[in-house]
């Protein structure tokens, strides 16, 4: 399952402070750089000087303790603290050499194009189809009842979820189990054929079985998607994931191939989190 | 002297707890008790006060009773038996007791009134000492049971469960009694005018003659220009607090900075604790006025009383009742759901129209007929502004006229209590009180239908 040695790096993971402000990555596969990327909530220093290229077609996961920044830095990716009026973010995020941050940016628009599915699932109060119509609906991505039908269809096939919901696209999406409802929210997120996915611990409000369907399922998107996810579970992260970043108060300590993570960290911090000292 | 018994209860009742849990504290001390010390505490001073609480509820009325049987035991039947002419003697007589009669008593009410003051004396000292009789022997009964194995929690626990069924009953069965002495007086006025009349009747003109040879009043009682009165005027009251209300609550909720909305949401909270009345004189003596003068230069004519004068100002009256309400429905939506719509590159304004409403939309409807239920019921504002005549008209520049007021203005002044006129006011306000019902149970459905499982 871990296809880490086909990932090639552009670089050898190097401390991250080493590249900060360099502004663009060269390298066509990196798909989303951020250079010293740091967020304020209030007074709070919540994430110190992030840097990191997260390589397309893959899955990067980022863990550490609670409270860590890694869900802070997740959010930055498509803004989504733009929501909260407190939150300030400096630095500097590209998604394909474009930075996200620029004054010209239309939020809307990056948040096309940068999915995400939260923590616990959130269905809107909605049909099965209402719930994944939404996106293309409200950016024009249909012309007609016929295209929304068929990518309401394509984006449930592809998260695994139309064979269990193919009679019921008209009963509410927050009737189905919490499984269910997660693949529905991904869904949704890929209704709109995105180029990146976040995931915020998606499965940490799941059990098991759901969690292993949610783990297939990322493993068969990241052939189309770049995907981000944050997650608690080290073993989630080995099992997922080609890249793993590891933060620590506010600090990406580590980031480089999963294996290399788990066998051999560079940073002490890393092997005492991986071996169970802390967090 | 209800005084004294309730120093005497409030006094048993501490003494009664204070002696409990000390008791408990005692048998504490040698072994482990099933309830703490202060629920045997509790326990004592319940036994205190459930007796002496019922002695007094008892006791009270009896004692009047008997009190007022002894002295009008001197006075003719027909005087006793006739029941206004009997609140009126008893009037004279607690007078003549109390030194404010003016005039001289004759003797018979001389005597009566003499009989009154020692019963009375009499029955107060017997209610007051059965209470403290029943008082003690409750405090014995309660400390007797103050034991080691004594469930004491069990038995206070189960007191409050009474205290709080008997509250619930008491609104139950109040609302019961309105109806049902409502229900009575309807009847007895569809014994004079047929229901069909009144229902289907389409002139309102309930003024019948007092004299046989008035002329021209025989009356007629049909509700129909009521209804479109009420109709009207409800109908662009919520067209006014409908759209102002739910944007105000959307802004409120959605939009505005924490600060602006600590603010606002109170000031906006005070216009539903302006008096009706002084909304009503400025519908009357402000707006109508005006918008006589501005449907003059356009060449309508527009009544000095009219329905839209009265539904603005109602429209503003309940401004706050829908906008406080959604503001809070609308606040009780999920943040997951805005992030979710956020994440999906959904506007504000669209998360707005597209997520945030649908699931509010129950608790949305449910302001709109709390609204409704105001608007209908309103009458200060209608009285002052759009008058008195019940025209069967749909034009708001007309007069109209409504359930409420129909109902005050019949029921104002010295009445007949047998006459149509009197009675249709009762048939009135059953008419109305159904009509508010039948919308709650429509709401109530309607929120049932659509509640939408978030969480």
């Amino acid at each position: 399952m871990n296809a880490v040695a086909n990932i090639e790096l552009p670089q050898p993971a190097r401390e991250p402070a080493a590249d900060a402000h360099v502004t663009s990555a060269t390298d066509p596969h990196i798909k989303v750089v951020a250079r010293s990327v740091n967020v304020f909530y209030g007074d709070k220093h919540a994430l110190k000087d992030v840097s990191i290229d997260v390589p397309e077609r893959s899955v990067t996961a980022f863990i550490g303790p609670s409270g860590c920044g890694k869900s802070t830095f997740l959010r930055c990716i498509n803004r989504m603290n733009d929501t909260i009026p407190i939150a300030r973010v400096s630095g500097r995020i590209e998604i394909e050499g474009q930075d996200i941050y620029d004054s010209s940016l239309d939020v809307v628009q990056l948040r096309a194009r940068v999915g995400m599915v939260f923590q616990k699932p959130n269905p809107f109060p909605k049909s099965v189809y209402e719930n994944i119509a939404y996106g293309p609906r409200i950016h024009g991505l249909a012309r007609n009842k016929g295209e929304l039908d068929e990518i309401v269809v394509t984006s449930l096939k592809r998260a695994g979820l139309f064979e269990e919901v193919k009679d019921r696209l008209g009963d509410s999406g927050t009737g189905l189990s919490g499984g269910q409802q997660q693949r529905l929210c991904i869904a949704r997120a890929i209704a709109v054929n995105p180029d990146v996915i976040l995931m915020d611990e998606p499965c940490s409000a799941l059990d098991p079985i759901a969690t292993a369907r949610i783990e297939e399922l990322m493993d068969e998107l990241r052939e189309n998607f770049t995907m981000i996810i944050v997650t608690h579970s080290m073993q989630q992260a080995a099992r997922v994931s080609q890249r793993t970043a590891f933060f620590h108060l506010g600090v990406l300590v580590e980031s480089g191939p999963t294996e290399k993570i788990f066998t051999n960290p560079d940073d002490q911090r890393t092997q005492d989190y991986i071996t169970g000292r802390f967090g | 002297m209800n005084l004294i018994f309730l120093a005497g209860l409030a006094l048993l009742v501490a003494v009664g707890f204070l002696f409990g849990r000390s008791r408990a504290n005692v048998a504490a001390q040698s072994e482990a008790m099933h309830s703490r010390p202060v629920y045997h505490g509790a326990f004592v001073a319940i036994a205190v006060l459930v007796p002496m609480v019922l002695v007094l509820a008892l006791g009270v009325p009896a004692g009047n009773h008997i009190v007022e049987t002894q002295a009008l035991g001197g006075f003719a039947p027909s005087l006793v038996d006739d029941s206004l002419k009997r609140s009126a003697l008893l009037r004279d007589i607690i007078a003549v007791v109390n030194g404010q009669y003016s005039g001289n008593p004759t003797p018979a009410l001389q005597r009566a009134a003499d009989t009154y003051a020692s019963m009375r004396a009499f029955a107060n000292t017997l209610v007051l000492g059965t209470g403290l009789v029943f008082g003690l022997l409750g405090l014995a009964y309660g400390l007797r049971a103050v034991s080691v194995r004594f469930r004491a929690r069990t038995q206070v626990e189960r007191f409050v469960k009474v205290v709080l069924a008997v509250a619930a009953s008491v609104a139950v069965l109040t609302t019961i009694g309105i109806v049902f002495s409502v229900l009575f007086e309807t009847v007895r006025f569809f014994e004079r005018v047929s229901p069909l009349e009144f229902l289907f009747g389409l002139h309102w003109s309930p003024q019948t003659a007092i004299r046989a040879d008035q002329a021209g009043s025989s009356g007629a009682f049909g509700i129909v220009p009521l209804v479109t009165g009420t109709l009207l005027i409800t109908t662009i009251a919520m067209l006014i607090a409908g759209p102002i209300g739910l944007f105000a609550a959307i802004y409120l909720a959605e939009y505005a900075t924490p600060r602006f909305r600590s603010w606002a949401k109170p000031i906006l909270e005070i216009l539903a604790g302006i008096p009706t009345v002084v909304l009503g004189f400025f519908a009357a003596l402000s707006l109508a006025p005006w918008l006589r003068e501005s449907g003059g230069i356009l060449g309508l004519d527009v009544a000095s009383e009219s329905a839209l004068a009265a539904g603005v100002v109602m429209g503003m009256m309940v401004i706050p009742f829908v906008s406080s309400l959604s503001d809070d429905v609308i606040n009780a939506v999920p943040q997951s759901l805005r992030d979710g719509s956020y994440a999906m590159g959904a506007t504000k304004s669209e998360t707005v129209k597209k997520v945030v409403l649908p699931a509010a939309f129950a608790g949305i409807v449910s302001a709109f007929m709390l609204a409704i239920s105001r608007a209908v019921g309103e009458t200060m504002i209608v009285v002052m502004a759009a008058g008195l005549a019940a025209n069967l008209t749909f034009n708001p520049l007309e007069a109209v006229t409504t359930f409420t007021v129909q109902i005050k203005t019949i029921l104002v002044g010295d009445q007949e209590f047998d006459s149509a006129k009197t009675l249709s006011a009762f048939a009135l306000g059953f008419v109305l009180f159904f009509f508010t019902l039948t919308l709650n149970v429509i709401a109530l459905q309607i929120v049932k239908r659509y509640r939408e499982q978030y969480d």
